[in-house]
């Protein structure tokens, strides 16, 4: 495997770059987007003129990477896109007929309310979501840095366990502690006094039904973030701590002047991936109640399978599709930007 | 700084709340699993399984084509998710370590690559493996499943390879390594924390993925374990005994592999960070 020359002074300087675009920030050197928890390894300037074999170096060692996405992911969405361009259901399928319909799909899905109050309520899931999960898992990160060393331990063994817990047999077990008859949880608030909850549905309206997928979600994706923010703040050096602490700073402002500054880039990074992770969700969502009550808790996945596979529209599903993508483009647009800029920042700094 | 009494009570108190509202949903899998029906359909909870069986784990078990399918799961898992490390392992390194023309277009493509609505994607997925008479076959999974979990591997792991010291490389050359042992000694035994940590994600992705192998593989031989999750449930209307058995079986294998490496993967993060 070749292995690189030249990456010269990139990142000589690690606190320029990172904060990037938009309200600067003092310092934060830890690493790069998708990072986990703190890298900052400050480079030497170690230029070297590179050579032509080097010059291939990257791009055959992203070759594989490169052929496979355009192979098994690449393909099947220019596929995709085709069809949704098409009038395909169950005859056209079966009998490989190829039905163009020009913009028909788009034109019906846009002119539908349905489309758009899904699009709404997508939007508005994957905020309250994400908003859980990026605050009870900061405060559940913070607390995990608090605790002694043995509590500290058990609570982590306890978030491993759920964060571990394949999301289908997770949704199973969800479907049988909210069980209306014999659930758990609904004899819980029968003897906490609550008796009009002893045979609660949960799945019978859109608001309880989006309580059970939001308690599942949160509970599955809180581990990721609490347990990865406590190794984060483990890099965080002490004296920064401390100091503020000599000029008197409360927990909250030591949180905002510290804690928060030194890992945005983690907070951004984690952000992205929880918004993607919750917009993307699916077989919570499907398994606890396929959508319903009356389709009323369907996001735009639901809604795309739900009206390709499950209704036999194809072309339809497939046109719904790629207008979720570009929602979702849209939720994360602020932070692949970022990325972009930084990066640019970095290769300028060549 | 000393705290106060109730400062040192209720980060612990917290703390018990948390760990058993985390660990509940597990332990009732487990719970109900091993308790004869008559505890599990009753109107006061039985909390404990004081009468222990495991009848409905044989139920699970004996279901037809039990041991293929988990025999497939295996195959396709370990295999899709080796396939993509070593395939994100290069290409992070590329990335992480070079500087060449195209390299922000290919990140961002690895970014959105992330997004892909793969469950839609079914039937484009169906009708390219059919025209290959592939249908029924494990190939065509491991080959998806891989990059339904590159993306997410090649970034994280470019983080990792960014925080490997470019000296310590440097400094085995110096020492008369070529550039390849330079990787295979110094850089690739730092990287295994992190090779864990992200082939965890791999592993549960893969183990999980539903809509793709019911679509492909309608042989019952050729499907996977969520198959036969799945069909249980319905199979036994309300036996949740025989279906949380499933469960737990279902769950055990990535259970036992995240307890073995998130410790190994969360330590050598943090400590190889903060001597970078």
């Amino acid at each position: 495997m070749a292995v690189q020359l030249d990456d010269g002074a990139e990142r000589t300087a690690p606190g320029t770059g990172k904060g990037g675009a938009p309200p600067e920030n003092g310092a934060p050197p830890a690493g790069r987007p998708p990072r986990l928890p703190g890298r900052r390894a400050p480079r030497l300037p170690a230029r070297r003129t590179p050579l032509p074999s080097a010059r291939r170096a990257p791009y055959l060692l992203l070759l594989p990477a490169l052929l496979a996405t355009a192979l098994f992911l690449g393909w099947p969405m220019a596929r995709n896109a085709l069809l949704s361009f098409q009038n395909l259901n169950m005859k056209e399928l079966i009998q490989h007929l190829t039905d163009w319909r020009g913009t028909g799909n788009y034109q019906e899905i846009l002119g539908s309310e349905q489309f758009w109050r899904v699009t709404f309520r997508t939007v508005v899931f994957t905020g309250v979501n994400v908003v859980l999960i990026m605050v009870l898992g900061v405060l559940i990160g913070l607390l995990l840095a608090r605790l002694g060393k043995k509590m500290r331990l058990a609570l982590s063994a306890a978030l491993v366990l759920a964060w571990a817990m394949p999301v289908i047999a997770a949704t199973t077990v969800f479907q049988w502690l909210f069980d209306s008859r014999y659930g758990v949880l609904n004899w819980v608030l029968d003897r906490l006094g609550w008796h009009s909850m002893a045979h609660y549905d949960w799945v019978g309206t859109q608001l309880s039904t989006f309580f059970v997928i939001t308690v599942l979600i949160v509970w599955q994706s809180l581990p990721f973030v609490a347990l990865n923010l406590y190794a984060a703040t483990t890099t965080i050096p002490k004296e920064l701590y401390e100091a503020a602490r000599m000029d008197g700073a409360g927990t909250w402002k030591v949180f905002t002047s510290v804690t928060f500054p030194f890992l945005k880039p983690f907070f951004l990074a984690t952000t992205f991936l929880e918004v993607i992770w919750v917009f993307k969700a699916f077989p919570q969502i499907f398994a606890i109640n396929e959508g319903g009550p009356e389709r009323l808790t369907e996001t735009l996945p639901i809604y795309a399978f739900t009206e390709g596979v499950g209704n036999l529209h194809f072309g339809m599903g497939a046109a719904i599709s790629l207008l979720t993508i570009v929602v979702l483009l849209a939720m994360t647009a602020y932070y692949l930007r970022l990325t972009v800029k930084q990066e640019q920042q970095e290769e300028n700094e060549l | 700084m000393k705290r106060s009494l109730a400062g040192r009570i209720w980060p612990n108190a917290t703390a018990v709340v948390l760990a058993i509202g985390f660990v509940f949903p597990v332990y009732w899998m487990f719970n109900t699993a091993f308790k004869p029906t008559q505890d599990i359909i009753t109107e006061d909870p039985v909390w404990f399984p004081l009468h222990g069986t495991f009848e409905h784990f044989a139920t699970a078990v004996n279901a037809p084509n039990f041991w293929t399918l988990a025999g497939n799961s295996v195959i396709v898992t370990v295999l899709a998710v080796g396939l993509s490390l070593l395939i994100a392992l290069c290409g992070a390194f590329a990335i992480a370590r070079m500087r060449f023309k195209g390299r922000k277009g290919i990140l961002l493509t690895f970014m959105v690559a992330q997004m892909a609505p793969w469950e839609v994607m079914v039937i484009s997925i169906y009708m390219i493996v059919r025209d290959a008479d592939m249908l029924n076959s494990l190939l065509p999974l491991t080959c998806f499943y891989m990059l339904m979990v590159l993306p997410f591997t090649l970034l994280t792991l470019r983080g990792y390879v960014a925080a490997v010291p470019k000296e310590l490389e440097e400094s085995a050359m110096v020492d008369g390594c070529t550039r390849r042992q330079a990787f295979t000694k110094v850089v690739f035994p730092l990287l295994a924390p992190g090779l864990m940590a992200t082939s965890l994600f791999g592993f549960i992705t893969a183990w999980n993925e539903f809509p793709l192998v019911l679509v492909l593989n309608k042989e019952p031989a050729m499907g996977t374990l969520p198959l036969w999750l799945s069909q249980f449930q319905s199979q036994f209307g309300d036996d949740w005994g025989a279906t949380m058995a499933a469960a737990s079986i279902f769950a055990l294998p990535i259970l036992v592999l995240f307890l073995f490496l998130q410790r190994k993967a969360v330590g050598g993060l943090t400590s190889g960070a903060v001597k970078g």
